[in-house]
């Protein structure tokens, strides 16, 4: 898998880059308009990671480019400018997603691979970890072959820790992806716990191999045993 | 008070004042001026009967008034010596009226031939005494007369020579410094009013000017704001994610991450204000608030029965209306949210829709003060609230011109959003 980081800003797009690294992609980064122009008209990527505002021009026209010349090429826009107007205009041009600034790793990443899943295994949306198999589509998890039955709120966040495995999720990425934006500020996150309380105590009978590690003050982590 | 009051009682109470003092001193003037003539006339007259007595002594034996103006006795010489002329206003009975009338009388003494008189002469004041009647009716017609004159003239100049500052007043009455940019200022010759215009339109364009960098500055701030704060928080996630640190310092940069992303919610609430205030949601469209509400409960479910909340949400007409659905959800569901984390635990939130209004409801021991509940940073006592929310909220319905109000009874407070 080939990501681009487009982005000006070099220790953000440092941070994609470990981020994006860790899950074994290929990727390369540059920090300008003219640099991203003559790369995408050499190279194909699966990902293209797209700041719109740069230094020697706007990003949303490296996007209409792209599209223009008819390349396959996945589009996130990643900005901080988060305006209501950028983002319409960013998905109506042919972006797959826009990500606001600041955004939490695991989110960054959880997008890409949503992504990457759309375009790549067309139909076969099944995420496995260990003993552990997720079906995305049908909403589906299975253990050793064995149906675990999940609530909605269950099935999300084990989804997202399974996205995100072996990984550190911080509470704050975690709410905001599974309980909307609007719980921001919320009670500091503790009604989580009780959710992960019980998504553990199926895990644990199910016999399942991954398991719900905690960081204490950070957030979880799921690794396989 | 108002200018025109203010000046006209002015004048008024010193009109009063001065008029009076004025017709006071005209009236005894000019009552004074006819006592002057009518005893001129008595003077005269006694002269004439003292010279016709000389002529003719019968007359010195007159002590009737019968047909005369005048009778004569006479009198000691001790007396006539020390009699100066008085004159004085009596009563005396006619005979054609067959009444008492009041007459005017003069006493004075003379000597004839060695002889000492005393004489006394009269004249009518009936129409002198008419005289000063309809004198002072006059007088107070005069004087209402003229008040009212003043007054009215005052009033009709006031209202003429005000009227450019008037029309500045009404201007500004209506001038919003978020909706308009300029004020529009009647043509006067009035130099002062010129002047005034001027400076005005001087200050405001100032202040229009310094309200909208200041909006563009935290528009701006905000958005600069957030690269730094994402590389921080990204950096301190890598870190967390790629050391094996210990707990304890594991639990250190825990806070420090809660806190960059509380100054991250801060900053996204700030630049949500801005771009409230800065109209920069245009898109509209019909929401249907029962279905928002719902699915807004829906999302709060789990931090609600986290703390064993209730929520009841009762539907007892459909409520819809043309916004922005983004803010009409942040609208409701700042108020919900707020609701939900200040509510006692094990308790109950009512959120009730009518046709024209939405009332959200929960527990509470204090009021909350009404003025400066939905100003900026007015935190609750809970620390993880930014202080924004209600002001969010109360800014997204100035934009769209709805109600939003607060009140306390029964331990409960209630928000109400009407439309």
């Amino acid at each position: 898998m080939k990501i681009l980081i487009i982005e000006d800003e070099a220790e953000m797009s440092r941070n994609m880059q470990t981020t994006m690294e860790k899950e074994n992609y290929l990727v390369e980064v540059v920090s300008s308009y003219k640099e991203a122009l003559s790369k995408i008209g050499i190279y194909d990527y699966d990902c293209i990671l797209l700041d719109i505002s740069l230094p020697d021009g706007n990003g949303l026209e490296l996007l209409k480019i792209l599209k223009d010349k008819g390349l396959s090429d996945a589009v996130i826009i990643v900005s901080a400018k988060d305006s209501l107007d950028d983002r319409i205009l960013g998905l109506n041009l042919g972006a797959d997603d826009y990500l606001p600034k600041p955004f939490h790793m695991a989110e960054l990443n959880a997008r890409v691979k949503a992504i990457l899943r759309r375009r790549k295994f067309d139909g076969s949306n099944v995420l496995e970890f260990s003993n552990l198999k997720i079906d995305i589509d049908h909403h589906q998890v299975k253990i050793d072959g064995k149906e675990l039955e999940l609530n909605r709120k269950e099935f999300d966040v084990l989804l997202y820790l399974s996205i995100n495995k072996n990984r550190l999720v911080s509470k704050t990425a975690l709410a905001e992806h599974v309980w909307g934006d609007n719980i921001d500020q919320a009670d500091s996150f503790e009604f989580i716990y009780s959710q992960i309380k019980n998504l553990r105590k199926k895990l644990t009978t199910a016999k399942a191999l991954p398991e719900i590690k905690a960081v204490y003050g950070i957030g979880y982590k799921l690794i396989s045993q | 008070m108002k200018l025109l009051n203010y000046t006209t009682s002015y004048f008024a109470l010193i009109l009063i004042f001065l008029l009076s003092i004025w017709a006071v001193i005209f009236y005894i003037e000019i009552l004074d001026e006819i006592y002057d003539s009518m005893d001129d006339g008595l003077d005269n007259q006694k002269m004439l009967v003292i010279r016709k007595a000389a002529k003719d002594p019968a007359l010195l034996k007159k002590n009737t008034f019968d047909e005369g103006n005048f009778i004569i006795t006479p009198t000691s010489s001790k007396t006539a010596e020390k009699f100066t002329d008085a004159y004085r206003d009596t009563l005396m009975f006619m005979e054609n009226e067959e009444d008492f009338e009041p007459v005017r009388l003069l006493e004075s003494a003379f000597r004839h031939e060695g002889e000492y008189y005393k004489i006394k002469v009269i004249t009518s004041m009936v129409e002198e005494d008419d005289l000063i009647k309809e004198l002072f009716f006059s007088l107070i017609w005069l004087y209402v007369g003229l008040i009212l004159t003043i007054l009215l003239l005052n009033n009709f100049l006031h209202k003429k020579v005000w009227q450019p500052f008037y029309k500045l007043l009404r201007s500004l009455e209506k001038f919003n410094i978020e909706k308009d940019t300029e004020i529009k200022f009647g043509s006067t010759k009035v130099e002062e009013f010129q002047l005034l215009n001027e400076r005005i339109d001087k200050l405001l364009k100032k202040s229009v000017e310094s309200y909208t960098s200041q909006k563009e500055f935290i528009e701006n701030a905000s958005h600069e704001l957030q690269t730094p704060l994402a590389i921080s928080i990204n950096k301190l996630e890598l870190l967390a994610e790629n050391s094996s640190l210990e707990p304890q310092q594991m639990e250190e940069l825990g806070l420090i991450l809660n806190n960059l992303e509380r100054l991250t919610r801060l900053n996204r609430a700030l630049l949500l204000l801005s771009r409230i205030e800065n109209r920069q949601f245009a898109d509209e469209e019909t929401v249907n608030f029962n279905q928002l509400l719902k699915q807004i409960n829906l999302e709060f479910e789990d931090l609600a029965s986290h703390n064993s909340i209730e929520v009841d949400v009762i539907e007892t007409a459909e409520l819809q209306y043309n916004m922005s659905k983004d803010l009409a959800r942040i609208l409701v569901a700042n108020l919900l949210k707020n609701a939900l984390l200040h509510t006692p635990a094990a308790s109950r939130v009512k959120v009730e829709i009518f046709k024209n209004q939405i009332l959200i409801q929960n527990l509470g021991e204090k009021p909350l003060n009404p003025k400066t509940l939905f100003s900026r940073f007015q935190p609750g006592k809970r620390s993880h609230s930014n202080g924004l929310g209600l002001a969010i909220s109360k800014a997204i319905a100035d934009r769209y011109n709805l109600e939003i109000n607060y009140d306390f009874r029964d331990n409960l407070h209630s928000f109400t959003i009407n439309f």
